[in-house]
C-alpha cells in the first residue's frame, strides 16, 4: 500500500493543533505545539517518538476524548470545533475505533458480546445481525471457539486482538492504537500487528499506531515522528529506511 | 444477551452480577431493611385493627345523654357572684326529654346505621344471702345487638330478653351462685324490685364488665328504675366510625343534647395511635435511609472500580445519559429486589410468629392482617429510594472524562 494516492479522502486532518494541561492554572504547561498532519483513506502510519513527547495526547486529540487548545481538527471532513459534546461521541462512535494497551475489554462481558459493543451502544438494543458480524470479526481474528468466554479468561493477545476485532465493529474510517503490542511478547506482538496489517489492506480503514517498536514501525508505510510535542520527521518508511543506514 | 432490553439494562444487569459479592451483601441489607418495615408494619395494623374491632363490637360509636345538671353560683346582679363555692349537684338518673321524636331525628341522619334506646342505671343483684352493685341496661334487643354485639360473647343459654329476663356475665353468675334459668331479685334505689330469670350468660372478655353488666328488657329497666316511658341514652352506629366526632358534634348541633363519640371516650387510645405511627414513620424514614446510603455507597465502590471500563464505553460512543442510567438503572434493581426479597421475608416472619406467640387462652394476639398493597408500596418506594441513591455515583460515572478514566 505504498501507493496510497494523494487524492484519497481526508480522515484525519489536524492544523496548528496545539494542547495544554492545566489551563488557567500555575501548572499550565503546553504539550503539542503546533501540529499539522494529514491521514487519508487507507494509510498504515506508526506514530512514534521518545515517552512523554506527547503521542498519547495526539490520539486522545484525534479520538476526540479530548480538545485541542488552539488549531482545527477535521475528522472525515467534519470541523470538530463545531461539534457539541453529543456530536462528538457520535462522530467519534461511529467513525473512530480504539485499541489501547491495557484494560480495554468488558469484564462483565463474553468476547463476542464486547465486540458487539460499539454496535449495541450505536443502536441501543442487540439483534442477530448484530451477533452475526462480531461472530465474523471474531472468526476473523481466529477466536471464533472462544466467542462465549470472558474476556478474563483470555490471554493478552486473545484479548488484543478480540479489541481489535471491536475496534472495526462499526467498520470505522480510521483505527487509533495506543502501543497495542506494548504489553506483549514479541510473539503475540507479531501476531497482533500482522492481524492489523491485514485488517488495513482488506478494509482500507485508516491506521495510527503508536508503537516503541522500531521493527513494528518499519513494517507501516508511514512514519510520523514526535519529539517534545514537535512533529520533527513524516515520510514513507523508505525514508526512515535511509536515514537509519545513513 | 437479550435482544429485548436496550444497552443500559444489559450493561447494568451484567455489572451487578459481576460484583456479585457486593450485588448480594447490599441486597442482604436491603432485603433486612424492608422486611423489618414490613413486619412491623403490619404488626402495629394487626393490633390497631384488632383493638378497634374490640371496641367497637362492645360499645356504640355515639351515645346521646342528657345534659350534666349544673349548679349556677347564686348573682346578686350582673357580674357579681356573691358564692363562689359552687357544688356540682349529685347526678339522679334522668331521662332524655322528648327521645322518641330524638331518635327519629337520629334514624333520619345519612351518617346513622343504628339507633337504639337504652335505659340504664345501678341496681342491686340478689340471690339468697349474696348481693351484688350492677349495672341494669335495658334495650331493645333486635336495635341493641345490632350496636353491641351480644349474642357473639354468650358462653351459656341465649341473648333472649322478654320483660322477665336478665342476661349477665360469667362472673357474676360465679360470684353469686346462679346458672342459666335460675331466678334473680334486682333491686334498685327507687325501692322497686323485681324477680327476673337468667337467660344467658356472657364473657365480654373483661372481668370488671362480666361483673357489673346485666342486660335487661327496656320496659323492665324502665319500670325498675322508675322512669316510666324515659329512657337514659341513645345508642348510636354510624357508618364511618371514624366519622363518629363530626357527627357527634352534627347531632350535638342539631339537638343541644350532650354527644359523645368512641372516639373522645377512646381519646388515650388514639393518642398511643398516633404516637406509635410517628416512632412508625421515624422508623420506616431511618430504615429507608439506611438502605439508601447502602445503595449509594455501594455503587460509588463499583464507579471507582469501573471507571476505566466506564472511559472506554465513552470512548465507543457511549453518550452521558447511557452511562448515568446504567447507575439509576442498577441501583433501582437493587431496590425492588430487596424490597421483594424483603417483603417475602418479613412476610414470612409474621406468619411464622403470628403463629406461634399466643395468648393465655390459647387464641390469637391479633389477627394476621397481610395488605397486598403494602408490598406494592414497598416495592415501588425502594426502587424509587434505588434510582435516588444511585444519582450521585450514577452523575460521577457520567461525568467522568474518559482520557483521566482510560488512563487509569
Ligand atoms: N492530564 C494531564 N495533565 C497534565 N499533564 C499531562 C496530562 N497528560 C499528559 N500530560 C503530560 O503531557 C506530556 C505528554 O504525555 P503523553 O501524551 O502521554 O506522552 P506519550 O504518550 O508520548 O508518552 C507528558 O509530559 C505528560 O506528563
Ligand atoms: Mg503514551
Amino acid at each position: 500500500m505504498a501507493d496510497i494516492g494523494a487524492m484519497a479522502p481526508e480522515v484525519v486532518c489536524l492544523q496548528g493543533v496545539c494542547k495544554s494541561y492545566g489551563v488557567g492554572t500555575p501548572r499550565e504547561v503546553e504539550v503539542l505545539h503546533g501540529i499539522d498532519l494529514v491521514l487519508r483513506r487507507g494509510e498504515f502510519c506508526a506514530l512514534i517518538g521518545p515517552s512523554g513527547s506527547g503521542k498519547s495526547t495526539m490520539l486522545n486529540l484525534i479520538g476526540l476524548l479530548d480538545r485541542p487548545t488552539a488549531g482545527t481538527l477535521f475528522i472525515e471532513g467534519h470541523d470538530t470545533r463545531r461539534l457539541d459534546d453529543a456530536a462528538l461521541t457520535r462522530l467519534r462512535g461511529r467513525s473512530i475505533g480504539f485499541v489501547f494497551q491495557h484494560h480495554h475489554l468488558i469484564g462483565a462481558f463474553t468476547a463476542a458480546e464486547n465486540i458487539m459493543m460499539p454496535l449495541l451502544l450505536d443502536r441501543s438494543r442487540p439483534d442477530a445481525a448484530m451477533r452475526r458480524s462480531a461472530e465474523r470479526l471474531l472468526d476473523r481474528v481466529g477466536l471464533l471457539p472462544w466467542k462465549d468466554s470472558r474476556v478474563g479468561n483470555l490471554s493478552g493477545g486473545q484479548q488484543q486482538r478480540v479489541a481489535i476485532a471491536r475496534a472495526l465493529a462499526m467498520s470505522p474510517a480510521l483505527v487509533l492504537a495506543d502501543e497495542p503490542t506494548g504489553n506483549l511478547d514479541t510473539k503475540s506482538a507479531d501476531g497482533v500487528f500482522d492481524l492489523l496489517r491485514e485488517m488495513n489492506r482488506e478494509s482500507r480503514t485508516t491506521f495510527l499506531i503508536v508503537t516503541h517498536d522500531p521493527r513494528l514501525a518499519q513494517r507501516c508505510d508511514r512514519i510520523v515522528e514526535v519529539v517534545d510535542g514537535r512533529i520533527v520527521a513524516d515520510g514513507a518508511v523508505e525514508e526512515f529506511r535511509r536515514i537509519a543506514r545513513s | 444477551m437479550r435482544s429485548w432490553l436496550p444497552f443500559e439494562w444489559i450493561a447494568a444487569i451484567r455489572f451487578l452480577r459481576d460484583g456479585w459479592m457486593q450485588t448480594i451483601f447490599i441486597l442482604a441489607g436491603v432485603s433486612m431493611g424492608v422486611a423489618v418495615i414490613v413486619f412491623m408494619s403490619a404488626l402495629l395494623t394487626g393490633l390497631q385493627a384488632n383493638f378497634l374491632s374490640r371496641v367497637l363490637s362492645a360499645q356504640a360509636h355515639l351515645v346521646l345523654l342528657p345534659p350534666d345538671e349544673v349548679a349556677r353560683p347564686l348573682r346578686a346582679a350582673e357580674g357579681l357572684v356573691q358564692d363562689a363555692v359552687v357544688q356540682r349537684p349529685s347526678q339522679r338518673i334522668r331521662s332524655i326529654d322528648q327521645w322518641q321524636t330524638l331518635l327519629r331525628q337520629m334514624q333520619a341522619m345519612p351518617q346513622v346505621a343504628e339507633a337504639t334506646p337504652v335505659a340504664s342505671g345501678g341496681a342491686l343483684a340478689m340471690r339468697g344471702e349474696a348481693s351484688r352493685s350492677i349495672t341494669l341496661t335495658g334495650v331493645e334487643p333486635e336495635g341493641y345487638f345490632r350496636i353491641v354485639r351480644l349474642p357473639d360473647s354468650i358462653v351459656a343459654g341465649q341473648p333472649r330478653l322478654t320483660s322477665e329476663d336478665i342476661v349477665i356475665g360469667t362472673d357474676l353468675a360465679s360470684e353469686i351462685g346462679v346458672g342459666v334459668g335460675d331466678k334473680l331479685r334486682v333491686t334498685t334505689a327507687t325501692g322497686r324490685d323485681a324477680t327476673l330469670t337468667v337467660t344467658g350468660l356472657f364473657d365480654l372478655g373483661n372481668r370488671g364488665v362480666n361483673e357489673r353488666s346485666t342486660f335487661v328488657a327496656l320496659r323492665t329497666a324502665q319500670s325498675l328504675l322508675g322512669l316510666t316511658g324515659g329512657v337514659t341514652s341513645l345508642q348510636i352506629t354510624v357508618r364511618d366510625p371514624y366519622a363518629a366526632e363530626t357527627v357527634a358534634q352534627l347531632a350535638q348541633g342539631m339537638t343541644g343534647i350532650r354527644a359523645d363519640s368512641w372516639i373522645r371516650t377512646n381519646l388515650q387510645f388514639f393518642t398511643a395511635v398516633n404516637a406509635q405511627q410517628t416512632s412508625n414513620t421515624v422508623i420506616r424514614l431511618s430504615v429507608g435511609l439506611s438502605v439508601a446510603l447502602g445503595i449509594a455507597s455501594v455503587l460509588v465502590v463499583s464507579v471507582v472500580q469501573r471507571s476505566r471500563e466506564i472511559g472506554i464505553l465513552r470512548a465507543m460512543g457511549a453518550r452521558r445519559g447511557q452511562i448515568l442510567r446504567v447507575f439509576l438503572i442498577q441501583g433501582g434493581v437493587l431496590g425492588l429486589l430487596g424490597a421483594l426479597i424483603g417483603s417475602a421475608a418479613g412476610a414470612g416472619a409474621l406468619v411464622a410468629w403470628h403463629a406461634s406467640v399466643r395468648q393465655a387462652d390459647g387464641s390469637q394476639l391479633f389477627p394476621l392482617i397481610i395488605q397486598p398493597q403494602l408490598f406494592v408500596i414497598a416495592a415501588v418506594l425502594a426502587a424509587v429510594t434505588g434510582v435516588l441513591a444511585a444519582m450521585a455515583p450514577a452523575l460521577r460515572a457520567a461525568r467522568l472524562d474518559p482520557v483521566v478514566a482510560i488512563r487509569g
